[in-house]
């Protein structure tokens, strides 16, 4: 098991232009680690980022997009799995931090702990599928997955992190909606 | 009905070709969809088969809004295509993304069971008569659409939607030919 804030400092190693969608507690250490005008947060409603995600990959193929899901949000929208590989955006790089309990509501456990979104993410039929739970190979490997052909997939399995405060006004504000809109026209 | 009513109501056509040319001309490029009875042949298949438009098929009907929103980003107009059942379902993604967000979320809505002569909110069906009302109370545009006159509300209703940044429903009230 990794800690999700030490998987995010590896990560913020790799990534430069990318679009990264990040959802609740993610988003929320992603932005302390690494604000940035190309991260959107704006999921609105729980599970959509994987489906904004696919959205942004397909208006800017050009560009990678990648997704830090969570457990509850992936299986709140489990059929975008099946319509990303579908749509096969090469472009779209889908992490989902697991640490098997609905941290932004409680910590209440996820219907099924166990439950193998890697394996539900194969069946689905991505195109590169990978599952880590220890840091040195996530370390080693990331960077890979980053520039694998998509979508590409990937399962960080994490501890429950320290404690957060959610201050999801801030996260949401409409500011950020138009400066990443701006960003993005003027650079793609 | 009287007979020369009931001729009228007969004789009203929704022509799902006439419904892509305008969808098209509003610069549509993407079409979301989860199969809709009301709207399978007339114009899900066809749109299925035209080169200028790209279909992404969902498993629910709430992916489209966060897939709208996100294609919205890079100008990219995109058309919902889905029940009325699915609108029911993703009350949550329009309240969040469409409304509260304001991002152009386009709407084109089947009303299965409706009958064509009625207006929706006379429906015998219970599922139709509230669309009108829900899209009233969150503020959302909507717009009816039974018959070949009605096509020419889909270009202003679309380009207001992406020139406002605001959602707009369209509610297909017949089987479209």
């Amino acid at each position: 098991m990794m800690n999700r804030d030490e998987c995010f400092e590896v990560l913020k190693r790799h990534v430069t232009d990318e679009v990264v969608v990040a959802a609740y507690s993610s988003a929320l250490e992603w932005n302390d680690l690494n604000p940035r005008v190309l991260n959107f947060f704006a999921n609105g409603a729980m599970g959509l980022g994987s489906s904004h995600a696919l959205g942004l990959a397909l208006a800017f193929p050009d560009r990678r997009v990648v997704v830090l899901d969570g457990d509850g949000s992936l299986l709140m929208n489990l059929g975008s799995l099946v319509s990303i590989a579908a749509a096969a955006p090469k472009n779209l790089v889908h992490f989902v931090c697991d640490n098997e309990c609905y941290e932004a509501n409680g910590g209440h456990p996820i219907p099924n702990p166990k439950v193998d979104f890697a394996g539900l993410a194969r069946s689905a039929g991505y195109a590169h599928v990978h599952d880590f739970s220890e840091m040195r190979s996530f370390e080693q490997q990331v960077g890979h997955v980053l520039t694998q052909d998509g979508p590409v997939f990937a399962t960080l399995h994490i501890k429950k992190s320290r404690p957060l405060v959610y201050k999801y006004d801030d996260l949401y504000k409409a500011s950020r909606r138009v400066a990443l809109k701006a960003a993005l026209q003027s650079t793609s | 009905m009287d007979a020369a009513i009931a001729t009228k109501a007969d004789a009203a056509v929704l022509t799902g070709a006439k419904i892509i040319a305008a969808i098209k001309q509003s610069g549509v490029k993407f079409v979301l969809a989860v199969p809709d009875i009301v709207t399978s042949k007339g114009l899900l298949f066809p749109i299925a088969d035209d080169k200028e438009l790209k279909l992404v098929r969902v498993c629910k009907e709430d992916e489209c809004v966060g897939i709208a929103a996100g294609l919205s980003y890079g100008d990219k107009r995109a058309l919902i295509l889905i029940q009325y059942t699915g609108f029911l379902d993703s009350l949550n993604a329009i309240r969040a993304v469409a409304v509260e967000y304001k991002q152009p979320i386009v709407m084109m809505v089947g009303l299965l069971g409706h009958e064509p002569e009625r207006q929706p909110a006379e429906s015998g069906r219970y599922g139709v008569r509230i669309i009108e009302p829900i899209c009233d109370a969150m503020g959302i545009p909507h717009h009816f659409l039974s018959q070949d006159a009605d096509i020419a509300k889909i270009k202003p209703a679309i380009d207001k939607a992406y020139s406002e940044s605001s959602p707009v429903a369209m509610l297909i009230g017949r089987r479209p030919s």
